[in-house]
This record gives C-alpha cells, structure tokens and sequence, in this order.
C-alpha cells in the first residue's frame, strides 16, 4: 500500500470519528460520509500497489491490478451513497420538525432519571442551553 | 436441490419489484407478499430436511467455482434460522395487514418488508464475507426506512442514532473485510478459514475482536447495545416485532458463523465470550427492571436474552453451541409473539405504559392468555420451550464448569420472570382503566382485529409446538453445533464442490 494513501485514509478516518462526536446532525451526516470514504478508499488500496488498469494484457510487461477489490469497493460506493441520502432526507425531515439540528436525548431516559431522583430540583434535569 | 438454495433471497427482491409496480393496488401487495413468504417458507423448510439429511445444500451462483464465485450455502444452522425467520416474518405480516396504520397507509411497506426479508435470508446463506456485508445493508437500509415509516418526531429522533450507529457498525465492517483482504486476498470464509490460521496470532487476534465488535453492535451485546432499546420501541408495533425477533439474532448468527469458521475458537476468545455474555445478561435484565413502558421493557429483555446466546457460544462445546442455536430459535418465536401482544396491548388501551394501562384481563381475556404463554416461556417456567432452551444451557455450563456463567444465568432469569410478573400487574391486573382516550375504533370481542390475533395466537401456538417437537429440535441443533465446531466438512464441500 502506497504510504500517502494509507495518510489520506488515516486523516479521513481521523476526520469521520471527529465529527461523528458533535452534538449538531449536520456534522455527523458529513463525519459518516467521510468515514465512508475512508473505508471505501482503504478497500481499493487493499488489493495492492494500483495505477494499472485491472485488465489481462493491457499492460506489455502483463502486470493487472487486482479487479476484486475495486469491484468490491463500487458496491460499498454505491450502498455508502444511499446510505447518504437517506441521511440527509432524515436529517432534514428532523430539522423540519425541531427546527434545529442538534440530536435531542432519548426521552424515555430522562422520565427514568426523573421518577428515581423525585427530590432533585426538576432544573437539574432541563437540557443545558448551548452557547 | 440446490436451485432452491437462492430462492429465499431471490423470490423476495422480486416480489418487492413488483410490490412497488403494483403499488396502486394495496390487496395486489398483500397478495404479492403473501405469496412470496408463504413459497420462501415452504422452500425454507425443504432446504432443512435436505440439509439435515446430506449436511449442507451448496449453490454456486452462475456456476463459477467457490473462491472465485459467489457461493451460497444452506447447512443445518443455516436452514434452521431461515425456517424460524420465515414463520415469524410470515405472521408478522397477517399482523401488519390485520392492523391499521402503516401497512395500509404507506406505499412502500411491503416493498421494503420483502426487502428486508431477503436480507435476512441473504445473511444466513452467504458463504462470503463480503456477500454478507451486502446481506446487512440489504436488511438494514430496508430497517432504516421502516422503523420511521411514520415520520414522527420520536421517530425520526430515535431513528437517527439507529442509522448512525449501524452506519458506523457498517464503516467498521467495510475497512475489517479490506485489510482481511489485504492479508489473505480472499472474502470467501471457506477460503478464509485456512488463510487466516498462517496469520500471526496478533494479527488473527485483531480481527476476531473487530469483526465481533462490527456484529455485536448488531446484536446488541454489552457495551454496545445502548441504542437498541432506544430505537426499537418507537416504530410501527410489528415494525418493532420482527426488528425485536430477528434482526438481533442476524447479528448473533453471524457472530457465530464467523468466530467458529474463521477463528476456529481459541479459548481466550471463549473467556472472553462468557465474560461479555454475562455483563450482557446482567446489564440488560437490570436496565429491564427500571422502565416503565412495556415494549421498553421487553427491549431490555432483548439484550439480556443475547446474552445467553453468547454464553453458550462461549463454552464452545456441542452442548453448549446446541443450546444457543435452540436459545434462538426459542427466543425468536417468543419475543416476536410478546411484541406483537405489546402492539395489541397498545392498539386496545391507546398506550403500553404500565403507569397508564390496567385491568386488561377483564376486558380482554384473550390478550392477557397471549401474553401469559410466552411470557412464562421467556422466564424460563417449565415446561414452556424457556425452560428447555434454558436448561441446554446451564446443563452445559455445569458440564463445562462454567459456575458463575451458570450462577448469572439462573439470576438472571428469576430477574426475567420478576419483570414479567410486573408487566402482567401493571397492564393486566390492576384497576380497570376509564375508556381508553384514543383507542382507534371499537375492536370487537377478540381485543383486536381478526388477523392480528389469529397472527399472534398462530406464533404463541409455533412456540408451543417447540415444546412438542423439542427432542428433534434438539437434535438438530445438536448436529448444526457438531459441524460449527469442526468446520472442516464445511470448508472441504465449498472449496472442492464440482459447480
């Protein structure tokens, strides 16, 4: 594997987990697609040394690449792709609903957390406000 | 025999093509799906008798041979899955048509239904990793569509961190079958098998670990199964029934195909297994006992369930594996059924909160028997198919002197039946409710539309049946267990079969 692709794969990937942490859907939507990229990226280099078309006999000295992984990797382009849409379709549809795009906390948690801390000040439990 | 092997993933991609031609016409899809899991059924159980009878059933696709090829095969576990999953899928969708609400209202439900279904089946077939990937997305990008059919706003909430993270689960997978493939040059598991073992220990090491983290957050083993509960509850009732059944075990099933056939087992990775599987046990019996809605509830109990599953997988020894494939086979019959009560339970009192239901076994007798049946099995209360499938297993962790996994098991049980013992009081017994608020229409004597509780009472009654046909049940189970724990038979019959 060449090393500069094997970097753009580790920024890539570095990238991806970074925004998949942030609390805005957007950000997660765009981490999840980079990642996405990653490992499509880390699945084409993983069929070895590339730049050759992956065809019997179109290089004189008879060298192909690997078709395989290539194959493999149009697959997960094409399902990362839809994934994708659906995503943001979803995202959109939440912002349609909030009117805001940051990921809300499970509901039901927060009634679970209430009823066993009955003498809590019900503050304690409002969402902090973001700056 | 073995053009039979695709037709439970083939017959459903057709049906829902034509399902979304014919979308016009709502009874043209309910026949359409109908049909198609009615004839995957039947095919699925011809399947498990040839599997059973010669060992595995192979198809390679288009007559390319195994490593090159895409090769499915139908062995006895294999088979075993696809029959359950068929009858639950099957019931499920009288459920869904019986009911109002999504599947009437929304074009794309049995599109995406017949979808999902061939995911599934694809899943238990594939004899290639990478096959199996594509299985996955098949069933989850149809999961993600339906579980926010609605377009609600919990729904959307919740449905968001179940693609995200299956999306992430995913990512995972992808860049594991790229660097096995870096290593090996092969996605084929028969193929795979051999290379991985001239790996270094550290590297084989890696992978096992990684491809059980990508499956277990499918399956919703212990520290990552804090988005199932979560998720599930809050799509359509059977939407949620067959989510809660089968797509867990999908994920179990393939935490076992591949740790037996690629890694062979080594006994780290069995310490491991039971350690998780009790935290798993634990955890999700315990999350069970602080909610107060009851498919959250049972979600918890989901979780807790997995990780029986995982014990006995754990043990590594026919006893133990036979026990696991009959724990699932239990579990998805009983735990589809107890949702589906949960969505009639819904349907008929406008709610499924505990705080907020009572009385139902006056009013409706018939639900709270439907209820009671699986319930007690789930708790393990003999002589329901818990007990037995419950018993295979501590029976053989006292063989394999697993003590505190046999400790936690039985515990964790007494816990199980305490959590139903409180759903049953807070839905069932209790002071009548006033008229529900908004209770759809008046439901008749049965508590629910005629095909909901025929489609409920027929998978309470296939539980039942477990029950009469649990000796060659088990011995099946014990057959599939002998061939995942020497996984040679299976390797040498993909790798060195004539197309």
């Amino acid at each position: 594997m060449n090393v500069l692709l094997a970097l753009v794969v580790a920024v890539l990937f570095a990238c991806g987990t970074w925004l998949l942490m942030q609390r805005r859907l957007t950000r997660i939507i765009i981490g999840i697609g980079l990642l996405g990229h990653g490992a499509n990226l880390l699945l084409v280099t993983s069929g070895g040394i590339g730049g050759r078309a992956p065809i019997i006999g179109a290089d004189e000295q008879g060298f192909y690449a690997d078709p395989l992984p290539q194959a493999l990797a149009l697959t997960a382009i094409v399902i990362t792709f839809g994934v994708t849409a659906f995503l943001l379709a979803l995202g959109f549809r939440s912002w349609q609903i909030t009117r805001d795009d940051r990921v809300e906390d499970d509901l039901e948690d927060r009634l679970v957390a209430q009823r066993s801390a009955p003498d809590e000040h019900p503050e304690a439990h409002e969402e902090p406000t973001e700056p | 025999m073995s053009a039979l092997v695709p037709l439970p993933v083939v017959l459903p991609i057709l049906g829902a093509a034509l399902a979304i031609v014919g979308g016009r016409s709502r009874d043209f899809q309910r026949m359409i799906s109908l049909l198609t899991l009615g004839t995957v059924l039947v095919v699925s159980i011809a399947l498990l008798v040839e599997a059973d009878d010669t060992g595995l059933v192979i198809h390679q696709e288009g007559g390319w041979p195994a490593p090159l090829g895409i090769t499915l095969v139908a062995d006895r576990f294999a088979t075993l899955m696809l029959v359950v999953s068929a009858v639950v899928l099957l019931a499920v969708l009288v459920y869904a048509i019986g009911q109002r609400g999504e599947e009437d209202e929304r074009v794309s439900f049995h599109p995406l239904y017949l979808v999902l279904a061939a995911g599934v089946a694809g899943s238990f077939l594939t004899a290639d990793l990478f096959n199996l990937f594509v299985s996955f997305e098949m069933m989850l990008a149809a999961s993600y569509v339906l579980i926010t059919l609605g377009g609600r706003p919990d729904q959307v909430r919740s449905g968001m961190s179940y693609v995200v993270i299956s999306l992430v689960a995913s990512t995972l997978f992808i860049t594991v079958l790229a660097l096995l493939y870096a290593a090996t040059g092969t996605v084929n598991m028969a193929d795979l098998s051999g290379r991985i073992d001239e790996l270094d220990p550290g590297v084989q090491a890696a992978f096992a670990i990684t491809l059980l983290v990508v499956f277990g957050i499918k399956a919703g083993l212990f520290p990552l199964f804090f988005w199932l509960p979560d998720s599930y509850p809050t799509a359509p009732g059977p939407v949620t029934a067959i989510f809660a059944g089968l797509l867990t075990k999908v994920g179990v099933y393939a935490i076992i195909r591949t740790q037996t056939l690629l890694f062979g087992m080594p006994d780290w990775m069995g310490t491991v297994l039971i350690v998780v599987a009790i935290l798993t046990m634990v955890v999700g019996v315990l999350g069970a006992i602080s909610q107060d809605d009851m498919k959250r509830i049972l979600a918890f109990h989901i979780i807790s369930q997995i990780g029986y599953m995982i014990f006995g997988l754990g043990l590594f020894t026919v006893a133990g594996l036979a026990g696991a494939i009959f724990y699932i086979v239990h579990h998805i019959l009983v735990k589809t059924t107890l949702f589906l009560v949960a969505g009639l339970v819904d349907q008929r009192a406008g709610s499924s909160r505990l705080s907020e239901v009572g009385g139902l076994v006056r009013t409706e007798p018939i639900i709270a028997v439907l209820f009671a049946l699986p319930a007690l099995s789930l708790a393990g209360i003999p002589p329901f198919s818990g007990f037995i499938a419950k018993f295979t297993l501590v029976e053989a962790g006292l063989g394999d002197r697993a003590w505190w996994g046999v400790a936690f098991a039985l515990a964790v049980g007494l816990l199980t039946l305490y959590s139903m013992t409180k759903i049953w009081s807070g839905v069932f017994w209790g002071a009548r409710d006033e008229e529900p608020r908004n209770a759809p229409m008046a439901l008749g004597r049965l508590g629910g539309s005629v095909p909901t509780v025929l489609a409920t009472a027929a998978l309470a009654l296939t539980s039942l049946a477990v029950i009469v046909w649990a000796s060659p049940l088990y011995e099946v189970a014990e057959r599939a267990s002998l061939d995942l724990i020497d996984p040679r038979r299976y390797v040498d019959a993909v790798l060195g079969a004539a197309p």
